[in-house]
């Protein structure tokens, strides 16, 4: 893998690292699989690009984006907990719509950033190689992001979004509404996928309405590469291994599409299959070594 | 003082699964009232609690405690003012949680549950005292979690929780029943102590009839939905197990007869 790939997958890897902590925080704290953010990270690149293109300041616009993805998991939350519909045909109705809403924002399939100032701006204009500046910045703000919810975690509030997914009557009769707390935690979560595709968007130039699809899947890999390889025994190690586990993901899609046997390659219409193939190999791999070391 | 009044629920209604499980059960709790629950199995008596403390909309009656009308409140609601222990050990405690992670969600009932710290540090002196009166050593493994304790330490961390903020009245539901009889003799020994030192207002159901008439100042039959016995003070400390099977077999013998008079 040349140095310019591996710190493309860097880049990746931190920019999907939103993404990722935020299906850590539906699939495994709520125990709520949300399949929104396949609509979501697009609507946060979509509300980006728009933003960004009206002259707002890329910053500000990673804020708006975050607030599109945070109403976009609430409609899903509220979808489950008032209307009744089950969690996932409930993310899965709000992430159709967002295709449709999506293509309005933008009012066409794609669009482009070029010229336009970005978040990374700062950083190119002092100098930084634009190689470099990516994974850097995305790195401290995913890291940033990750120091922010392992704190949430350990409030009043998030002590009951843990109880809310592992014992919904323990945590109701003590008092909390779950409902509130569902819709908050995937409006959340969703809001982690927006900035994603903010960044995203940001750093590849163009805001595209099929940039989500795989998003879920991708995501749900990179968290369970990232137990498998990391543990997950308390909420800071869960965390970063998620994070961590983004990374690593990103790095083999990389190493996987560098390869070349003969003269066969994979192309990138292959990640699909990759994901599949990773996500099947971390969910056997604890139980093959333990079968290994039994022995 | 809770008052009851024509609380009637049915499971599966129009269906032919249909059951009357509660037939309008009228009852006034006065403050500090400890009241034993007995009753055959499908009596009805978890469905009272369940009704109460609003896991189950009800059909029709109505549920007072004191001024507060709290018939149409959602479970949550009224888990302000209720608090409950339950058969099953795992269902009280959230089990990834620690245990002083658990004991600050209960030291909060009835709270918003904002973005302050989860577990301050002048909650764990209060937590240790606490947990030093169950004589488990528990006060020592603040930081563990939950999953790893025993049926019976769960179960005493239960009450502890329930009790830690002064409910109005405390629902318990055969909260012994799942832990082998020496860990259910000191859960019980727990329970009489919290209650007694609290001057708390408890329902407890049982199935075991000796100690229904041991414990508290009054005692409730019920049977197919309706309460058939409500016995307090000295006429319940008169009563014997064998008075209380008399009166078992008689709704039973009634209904035998009844049951034979449909045959003829
Ligand atoms: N969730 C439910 N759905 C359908 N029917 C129910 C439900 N809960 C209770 N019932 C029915 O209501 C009736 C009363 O049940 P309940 O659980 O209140 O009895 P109980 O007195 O607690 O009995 P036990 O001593 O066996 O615990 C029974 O006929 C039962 O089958
Ligand atoms: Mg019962």
């Amino acid at each position: 893998m040349t140095y310019f790939a591996f710190m493309g997958a860097l880049e990746q890897g931190f920019a999907y690292g939103f993404l990722v902590l935020g299906v850590y925080l539906t699939f495994r704290v709520l125990d709520f699989p949300d399949l929104t953010v396949d609509g979501s990270l697009p609507l946060g690149a979509a509300v980006s690009a728009v933003a960004i293109s009206a002259g707002i300041d890329p910053f500000v616009s990673l804020l708006f984006a975050l607030a599109a993805g945070f109403c976009a998991g609430m409609v899903t939350g509220i979808l489950n907990t008032k209307f009744g519909i089950l969690h996932l045909l409930a993310s899965i109705l709000t992430m159709i719509a967002l295709y449709s809403i999506n293509l309005r924002v933008m009012g066409r399939p794609n669009l482009t950033l070029l010229g336009k100032p970005t978040v990374l701006e700062p950083l190119t204009n002092a100098g930084v190689g634009m190689f470099n500046a990516a994974p850097l910045l995305f790195g401290i703000l995913s890291v940033l992001a990750l120091l922010l919810l392992f704190w949430l975690l350990h409030t009043a509030f998030g002590l009951a979004m843990q109880a809310t997914g592992a014992n919904k009557q323990m945590i109701t009769s003590q008092g909390v509404n779950t409902d509130r707390i569902i819709i908050l935690t995937v409006g959340l979560s969703n809001g982690l996928a927006a900035a994603s595709g903010a960044l995203l968007c940001q750093s590849q130039g163009a805001a595209d309405v099929n940039m989500g699809v795989g998003t879920i899947v991708a995501g749900l890999a990179s968290v369970i590469v990232g137990e498998t390889l990391f543990g997950h025994r308390s909420i800071g190690r869960a965390l970063l291994a998620a994070l961590l586990g983004s990374l690593v993901y990103r790095l083999a899609i990389a190493l996987a599409l560098s390869l070349k046997l003969g003269n066969f390659s994979f192309t990138p219409s292959d990640l699909n299959l990759l994901t599949a193939l990773l996500v099947v190999i971390a969910l056997t791999l604890p139980g093959l070594r333990r079968k290994v070391l039994r022995r | 003082m809770i008052e009851i009044q024509d609380l009637v629920k049915t499971f599966h209604r129009g269906s032919v699964n249909e059951v009357l499980a509660l037939a309008g059960v009228n009852l006034q709790v006065r403050r500090g009232d400890f009241i034993t629950v007995i009753g055959s199995n499908g009596a009805g008596k978890s469905t009272l609690l369940n009704c109460l403390a609003g896991s189950y909309p009800i059909d029709s009656g109505q549920i007072k405690i004191g001024e507060r009308e709290i018939t149409r409140w959602p479970e949550h609601q009224r888990a302000t003012l209720i608090s409950r222990v339950f058969q099953d050990p795992l269902l009280g405690t959230c089990g990834p949680l620690s245990i002083e992670q658990n004991l600050a969600l209960a030291n909060r009932r009835g709270r918003v549950h904002g973005l302050n710290k989860g577990v301050k540090r002048s909650d764990r002196n209060l937590f240790r005292k606490q947990l030093s009166q169950l004589g488990l050593g528990l006060e020592n493994r603040l930081k563990d979690s939950v999953g790893l304790l025993s049926g019976g330490q769960r179960q005493a961390l239960t009450l502890l929780m329930a009790t830690l903020v002064k409910p109005e009245i405390l629902l318990l539901d055969e909260h012994t029943a799942a832990l082998d009889p020496k860990t259910a003799l000191q859960v019980l020994e727990l329970t009489e102590q919290l209650i007694a030192e609290q001057h708390l207002t408890a329902l407890m159901v049982t199935h075991n009839m000796r100690q229904a008439l041991q414990l508290g100042n009054r005692l409730i039959m019920l049977h197919a939905g309706r309460i058939i016995l409500d016995v307090s003070g000295d006429e319940k400390s008169r009563m014997t197990v064998e008075d209380l099977l008399e009166k078992f077999y008689a709704v039973r013998g009634e209904e035998f007869v009844s049951d034979r008079m449909l045959l003829v």
